[in-house]
Protein backbone atom coordinates (compact mmCIF):
# COMPACT_ATOMS: atom_id res chain seq x y z
CA UNK A 1 0.00 0.00 0.00
CA UNK A 2 3.04 1.95 0.73
CA UNK A 3 4.49 1.62 -2.62
CA UNK A 4 1.49 2.29 -4.33
CA UNK A 5 1.01 5.70 -2.92
CA UNK A 6 4.89 6.57 -3.94
CA UNK A 7 4.49 5.35 -7.18
CA UNK A 8 1.36 7.85 -7.59
CA UNK A 9 3.45 10.54 -6.11
CA UNK A 10 5.94 10.17 -8.83
CA UNK A 11 3.45 9.78 -11.67
CA UNK A 12 1.93 13.31 -10.39
CA UNK A 13 5.94 14.58 -10.67
CA UNK A 14 6.18 13.19 -13.80
CA UNK A 15 2.73 14.88 -15.01
CA UNK A 16 3.53 17.94 -13.54
CA UNK A 17 7.00 18.20 -15.13
CA UNK A 18 5.40 17.71 -18.54
CA UNK A 19 3.27 20.01 -18.10
CA UNK A 20 6.07 22.71 -17.28
CA UNK A 21 8.35 21.89 -20.35
CA UNK A 22 6.50 23.98 -22.93
CA UNK A 23 7.25 27.44 -20.23
CA UNK A 24 10.28 29.75 -21.76
CA UNK A 25 13.52 28.16 -20.72
CA UNK A 26 15.37 30.03 -17.75
CA UNK A 27 16.82 32.96 -18.50
CA UNK A 28 15.38 33.46 -21.70
CA UNK A 29 15.46 37.09 -22.57
CA UNK A 30 12.55 36.82 -24.82
CA UNK A 31 10.24 36.06 -22.50
CA UNK A 32 6.74 37.45 -22.26
CA UNK A 33 7.53 38.49 -18.30
CA UNK A 34 9.92 40.86 -19.24
CA UNK A 35 7.54 43.60 -20.99
CA UNK A 36 7.97 46.98 -20.88
CA UNK A 37 6.97 48.08 -17.10
CA UNK A 38 10.03 45.93 -15.99
CA UNK A 39 11.91 48.03 -18.60
CA UNK A 40 10.46 51.27 -17.35
CA UNK A 41 11.73 50.10 -13.93
CA UNK A 42 15.12 49.18 -14.62
CA UNK A 43 16.03 52.16 -16.27
CA UNK A 44 13.80 55.08 -14.75
CA UNK A 45 13.93 54.16 -10.83
CA UNK A 46 17.07 56.23 -9.63
CA UNK A 47 15.65 59.37 -11.68
CA UNK A 48 12.20 59.02 -10.47
CA UNK A 49 12.96 57.82 -6.31
CA UNK A 50 16.69 58.90 -5.48
CA UNK A 51 16.72 54.75 -4.63
CA UNK A 52 19.63 52.70 -5.48
CA UNK A 53 17.73 49.70 -4.42
CA UNK A 54 15.12 48.93 -7.21
CA UNK A 55 13.35 46.34 -5.49
CA UNK A 56 13.00 48.82 -2.27
CA UNK A 57 11.85 51.20 -4.73
CA UNK A 58 9.02 48.99 -6.00
CA UNK A 59 7.84 47.90 -2.53
CA UNK A 60 7.97 51.37 -1.41
CA UNK A 61 7.29 53.49 -3.45
CA UNK A 62 5.34 52.66 -6.72
CA UNK A 63 3.74 50.15 -4.81
CA UNK A 64 3.38 50.85 -1.05
CA UNK A 65 0.12 51.01 -1.21
CA UNK A 66 0.25 46.72 -1.32
CA UNK A 67 2.87 46.91 1.52
CA UNK A 68 0.29 49.05 4.06
CA UNK A 69 -2.07 46.09 3.17
CA UNK A 70 0.73 43.40 3.90
CA UNK A 71 1.53 45.15 7.50
CA UNK A 72 -2.33 44.87 7.68
CA UNK A 73 -2.46 40.81 7.40
CA UNK A 74 0.36 40.79 10.05
CA UNK A 75 -1.96 42.65 12.28
CA UNK A 76 -4.54 40.48 11.71
CA UNK A 77 -2.33 37.29 11.99
CA UNK A 78 -1.30 38.59 15.47
CA UNK A 79 -5.33 39.53 16.55
CA UNK A 80 -6.40 36.05 15.15
CA UNK A 81 -3.50 34.05 17.12
CA UNK A 82 -3.68 36.00 20.94
CA UNK A 83 -7.92 34.94 19.95
CA UNK A 84 -6.85 31.26 19.88
CA UNK A 85 -4.89 31.60 23.08
CA UNK A 86 -6.38 33.32 25.29
CA UNK A 87 -4.45 36.81 26.37
CA UNK A 88 -3.62 36.35 29.88
CA UNK A 89 -3.21 39.29 31.88
CA UNK A 90 -0.11 39.45 33.83
CA UNK A 91 -0.10 40.49 37.50
CA UNK A 92 1.29 43.84 37.27
CA UNK A 93 -1.98 44.74 34.84
CA UNK A 94 -4.02 44.50 37.84
CA UNK A 95 -3.33 47.76 39.28
CA UNK A 96 -4.71 49.42 36.39
CA UNK B 1 15.10 16.28 -24.96
CA UNK B 2 18.19 16.37 -22.47
CA UNK B 3 18.80 19.82 -23.14
CA UNK B 4 15.13 21.24 -22.77
CA UNK B 5 15.07 19.36 -18.88
CA UNK B 6 18.27 21.08 -18.06
CA UNK B 7 17.44 23.94 -19.58
CA UNK B 8 13.68 23.99 -17.83
CA UNK B 9 15.87 22.86 -13.98
CA UNK B 10 14.41 25.71 -12.04
CA UNK B 11 10.77 24.62 -12.41
CA UNK B 12 11.08 20.99 -12.01
CA UNK B 13 13.19 21.60 -9.08
CA UNK B 14 10.28 23.64 -7.95
CA UNK B 15 7.73 20.66 -8.97
CA UNK B 16 9.93 17.94 -7.21
CA UNK B 17 9.75 20.40 -3.77
CA UNK B 18 5.96 20.61 -4.22
CA UNK B 19 5.16 16.96 -4.88
CA UNK B 20 7.34 16.09 -1.94
CA UNK B 21 5.24 18.52 0.32
CA UNK B 22 2.38 17.21 -0.61
CA UNK B 23 3.12 14.00 0.02
CA UNK B 24 4.19 15.00 3.72
CA UNK B 25 0.91 16.08 4.21
CA UNK B 26 -1.08 13.54 2.89
CA UNK B 27 0.95 10.40 4.77
CA UNK B 28 2.24 11.68 7.82
CA UNK B 29 -0.33 11.12 11.14
CA UNK B 30 1.62 13.82 12.98
CA UNK B 31 -0.13 17.03 13.02
CA UNK B 32 3.39 19.06 13.42
CA UNK B 33 4.80 17.28 10.19
CA UNK B 34 1.68 18.45 8.08
CA UNK B 35 2.45 22.04 8.62
CA UNK B 36 6.13 21.76 8.03
CA UNK B 37 4.68 20.10 4.76
CA UNK B 38 3.15 22.92 4.18
CA UNK B 39 5.89 25.37 4.28
CA UNK B 40 7.75 22.74 1.76
CA UNK B 41 4.99 23.54 -0.35
CA UNK B 42 4.88 27.24 0.10
CA UNK B 43 8.74 27.61 -0.94
CA UNK B 44 8.17 25.33 -4.11
CA UNK B 45 5.89 28.10 -5.32
CA UNK B 46 7.59 30.65 -4.50
CA UNK B 47 10.73 29.59 -6.20
CA UNK B 48 8.65 28.38 -8.87
CA UNK B 49 7.40 32.71 -9.35
CA UNK B 50 10.74 34.17 -8.83
CA UNK B 51 12.59 31.95 -11.27
CA UNK B 52 10.81 33.09 -13.83
CA UNK B 53 12.36 36.75 -13.74
CA UNK B 54 15.92 35.73 -14.26
CA UNK B 55 18.15 36.37 -17.23
CA UNK B 56 21.23 34.52 -18.17
CA UNK B 57 24.46 37.00 -17.27
CA UNK B 58 22.48 39.48 -15.57
CA UNK B 59 23.33 40.92 -12.41
CA UNK B 60 21.09 42.06 -8.90
CA UNK B 61 18.76 45.15 -9.48
CA UNK B 62 20.87 47.12 -7.48
CA UNK B 63 22.02 50.49 -9.27
CA UNK B 64 25.95 51.48 -8.37
CA UNK B 65 28.31 53.92 -9.95
CA UNK B 66 29.89 52.35 -11.63
CA UNK B 67 26.75 49.30 -12.95
CA UNK B 68 23.64 50.82 -14.73
CA UNK B 69 22.15 48.02 -16.79
CA UNK B 70 22.19 44.65 -16.92
CA UNK B 71 19.59 43.82 -14.22
CA UNK B 72 17.01 40.91 -14.04
CA UNK B 73 13.68 41.86 -14.31
CA UNK B 74 12.44 42.78 -10.10
CA UNK B 75 8.59 42.66 -10.43
CA UNK B 76 8.65 38.89 -9.45
CA UNK B 77 10.69 39.42 -6.27
CA UNK B 78 9.00 42.44 -5.21
CA UNK B 79 5.55 40.47 -5.53
CA UNK B 80 6.63 37.32 -3.05
CA UNK B 81 8.08 39.78 -0.71
CA UNK B 82 4.22 39.70 0.78
CA UNK B 83 3.66 36.20 -0.25
CA UNK B 84 6.42 35.38 2.21
CA UNK B 85 4.74 36.75 5.27
CA UNK B 86 1.78 35.38 4.22
CA UNK B 87 2.89 32.13 4.76
CA UNK B 88 4.60 33.20 8.27
CA UNK B 89 0.88 34.20 9.41
CA UNK B 90 -1.03 31.27 8.37
CA UNK B 91 1.99 28.67 9.74
CA UNK B 92 1.10 30.90 13.34
CA UNK B 93 -2.10 30.57 13.25
CA UNK B 94 -2.15 26.78 12.40
CA UNK B 95 0.67 25.88 15.18
CA UNK B 96 -1.78 28.27 17.45
CA UNK B 97 -4.36 25.20 16.94
CA UNK B 98 -2.54 22.72 17.08
CA UNK B 99 -1.36 23.94 20.87
CA UNK B 100 -5.44 24.29 21.53
CA UNK B 101 -5.54 20.50 20.21
CA UNK B 102 -3.19 19.20 22.47
CA UNK B 103 -4.37 20.28 25.43
CA UNK B 104 -8.00 19.34 24.94
CA UNK B 105 -7.25 16.13 23.46
CA UNK B 106 -3.44 14.87 25.09
CA UNK B 107 -2.01 13.59 21.43
CA UNK B 108 -0.73 15.50 18.59
CA UNK B 109 -1.41 12.15 16.28
CA UNK B 110 -4.22 12.31 13.91
CA UNK B 111 -4.90 8.73 14.36
CA UNK B 112 -5.77 8.89 18.01
CA UNK B 113 -7.79 12.28 17.84
CA UNK B 114 -9.97 10.74 15.25
CA UNK B 115 -10.46 7.09 16.79
CA UNK B 116 -11.59 9.49 20.26
CA UNK B 117 -14.12 11.22 18.76
CA UNK B 118 -15.43 8.13 16.74
CA UNK C 1 18.34 26.25 29.54
CA UNK C 2 21.17 26.44 32.34
CA UNK C 3 24.11 26.01 30.36
CA UNK C 4 27.22 28.46 31.26
CA UNK C 5 28.21 28.61 27.28
CA UNK C 6 24.81 29.20 25.71
CA UNK C 7 23.91 32.04 28.68
CA UNK C 8 27.94 33.91 28.22
CA UNK C 9 27.85 33.76 24.37
CA UNK C 10 24.20 35.15 24.06
CA UNK C 11 24.98 38.19 26.63
CA UNK C 12 27.77 38.87 24.14
CA UNK C 13 26.31 38.23 20.74
CA UNK C 14 22.86 40.11 21.70
CA UNK C 15 24.05 43.56 21.22
CA UNK C 16 25.58 42.88 17.78
CA UNK C 17 22.17 41.02 16.22
CA UNK C 18 20.48 43.76 17.25
CA UNK C 19 22.97 46.68 15.48
CA UNK C 20 23.16 44.31 12.37
CA UNK C 21 19.54 44.16 12.10
CA UNK C 22 19.41 47.80 12.80
CA UNK C 23 22.21 48.21 10.19
CA UNK C 24 19.80 46.42 7.33
CA UNK C 25 17.22 48.28 7.88
CA UNK C 26 18.54 51.76 7.59
CA UNK C 27 20.59 50.83 4.74
CA UNK C 28 17.52 49.24 2.80
CA UNK C 29 17.30 51.42 0.12
CA UNK C 30 20.78 51.16 -0.62
CA UNK C 31 22.22 47.77 -0.57
CA UNK C 32 19.99 44.44 -0.50
CA UNK C 33 17.67 44.07 2.44
CA UNK C 34 15.22 46.36 3.40
CA UNK C 35 12.10 46.75 6.13
CA UNK C 36 11.41 42.62 6.31
CA UNK C 37 15.50 41.31 6.53
CA UNK C 38 15.83 43.72 8.93
CA UNK C 39 12.89 43.66 11.33
CA UNK C 40 13.37 39.48 11.14
CA UNK C 41 17.07 39.74 12.01
CA UNK C 42 16.14 41.63 14.96
CA UNK C 43 12.99 39.76 16.38
CA UNK C 44 15.78 36.51 15.70
CA UNK C 45 18.20 37.98 18.68
CA UNK C 46 14.94 38.72 20.83
CA UNK C 47 13.97 35.44 20.10
CA UNK C 48 17.53 34.06 21.06
CA UNK C 49 17.67 35.49 24.40
CA UNK C 50 14.22 34.02 25.10
CA UNK C 51 15.12 30.92 24.52
CA UNK C 52 18.08 31.31 26.96
CA UNK C 53 17.05 32.87 29.81
CA UNK C 54 13.93 32.05 30.09
CA UNK C 55 10.74 34.05 29.52
CA UNK C 56 10.31 35.79 32.74
CA UNK C 57 13.83 37.61 32.35
CA UNK C 58 12.98 38.38 28.81
CA UNK C 59 9.72 39.75 29.68
CA UNK C 60 11.68 41.94 32.32
CA UNK C 61 13.91 43.15 29.24
CA UNK C 62 10.89 44.12 26.85
CA UNK C 63 8.04 44.18 28.91
CA UNK C 64 4.72 43.30 27.54
CA UNK C 65 3.12 47.09 27.52
CA UNK C 66 5.84 48.53 25.89
CA UNK C 67 5.38 45.92 22.96
CA UNK C 68 1.71 46.29 22.19
CA UNK C 69 2.62 50.28 21.87
CA UNK C 70 5.80 49.56 19.65
CA UNK C 71 3.51 47.61 17.51
CA UNK C 72 0.79 50.04 16.86
CA UNK C 73 2.92 52.49 16.47
CA UNK C 74 4.84 50.77 13.66
CA UNK C 75 1.35 50.69 11.72
CA UNK C 76 0.19 54.56 11.97
CA UNK C 77 3.78 55.98 11.08
CA UNK C 78 2.81 54.62 7.99
CA UNK C 79 -0.17 55.99 7.72
CA UNK C 80 0.82 59.25 8.89
CA UNK C 81 3.89 59.42 6.60
CA UNK C 82 0.85 58.59 3.55
CA UNK C 83 -1.43 61.29 4.54
CA UNK C 84 1.50 63.75 4.24
CA UNK C 85 0.86 63.64 0.83
CA UNK C 86 -3.06 63.75 1.15
CA UNK C 87 -2.46 66.96 2.96
CA UNK C 88 -0.27 68.78 0.41
CA UNK C 89 -0.82 67.27 -2.92
CA UNK C 90 -3.86 65.22 -2.35
CA UNK C 91 -3.03 61.81 -3.08
CA UNK C 92 -2.07 59.12 -0.65
CA UNK C 93 1.32 58.23 -0.43
CA UNK C 94 3.58 59.85 -2.76
CA UNK C 95 7.09 60.61 -2.83
CA UNK C 96 8.49 63.77 -4.29
CA UNK C 97 6.03 65.59 -5.63
CA UNK C 98 4.51 65.47 -1.60
CA UNK C 99 7.44 67.41 -0.82
CA UNK C 100 10.13 65.10 0.49
CA UNK C 101 13.53 65.68 -0.08
CA UNK C 102 15.15 63.58 -2.88
CA UNK C 103 18.96 63.94 -1.51
CA UNK C 104 21.58 62.64 -3.77
CA UNK C 105 21.85 59.02 -4.38
CA UNK C 106 23.81 56.44 -3.07
CA UNK C 107 23.70 58.17 -0.02
CA UNK C 108 22.07 57.28 3.27
CA UNK C 109 19.73 60.62 3.47
CA UNK C 110 18.32 60.14 -0.10
CA UNK C 111 14.78 59.40 -0.94
CA UNK C 112 12.68 61.03 0.37
CA UNK C 113 9.51 58.62 1.92
CA UNK C 114 11.20 55.55 1.29
CA UNK C 115 13.59 55.94 4.39
CA UNK C 116 11.01 56.94 6.84
CA UNK C 117 8.26 53.88 5.57
CA UNK C 118 11.30 51.55 5.75
CA UNK C 119 11.88 52.12 9.48
CA UNK C 120 8.35 51.72 10.02
CA UNK C 121 7.97 48.39 8.25
CA UNK C 122 10.51 47.00 10.02
CA UNK C 123 9.32 48.01 13.50
CA UNK C 124 6.32 46.44 12.29
CA UNK C 125 7.50 42.63 11.42
CA UNK C 126 10.48 42.81 14.33
CA UNK C 127 7.53 42.98 16.93
CA UNK C 128 4.81 41.03 15.42
CA UNK C 129 7.45 37.85 15.45
CA UNK C 130 8.18 38.46 19.05
CA UNK C 131 4.57 38.63 20.28
CA UNK C 132 3.77 35.55 18.50
CA UNK C 133 6.35 33.70 20.02
CA UNK C 134 5.82 35.16 23.41
CA UNK C 135 2.47 34.35 23.04
CA UNK C 136 2.96 30.83 21.70
CA UNK C 137 5.28 29.91 24.07
CA UNK C 138 3.91 30.71 27.57
CA UNK C 139 2.53 27.89 29.57
CA UNK C 140 -1.18 28.68 31.55
CA UNK C 141 -0.58 27.09 34.69
CA UNK C 142 -4.35 26.04 35.67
Amino acid sequence: MKHLTALLFVALFLVLSWGVLSMPAMGDINAPAHNNLAEYYKTQSLNDTGAANVIAAIITDYRAFDTLGETTVLFTSIAAVVSIMGATAKKGDKHE
Amino acid sequence: MIEQILSHMNYIGAMALFVIGLHTVLTHSNLVKRIIGLNIMETAVFLFFVSIGTITNGISPIFTPTTQTGFINPIPSALILTGIVVAVSISAYSLSLIIKIYEFTKSCELKDILEDNS
Amino acid sequence: MNDIILKTITKLLFPYILLFGFFIMMHGHITPGGGFSGGAIISAGFVLYTLTFGLHAAEAKLPHHVLKKVETAGVLWYILVGLVGTITVGSFLTNEQAGFPLGSAFSLLSSGMIALLTIGIGIKVASTMITLFRTLIEEHHD
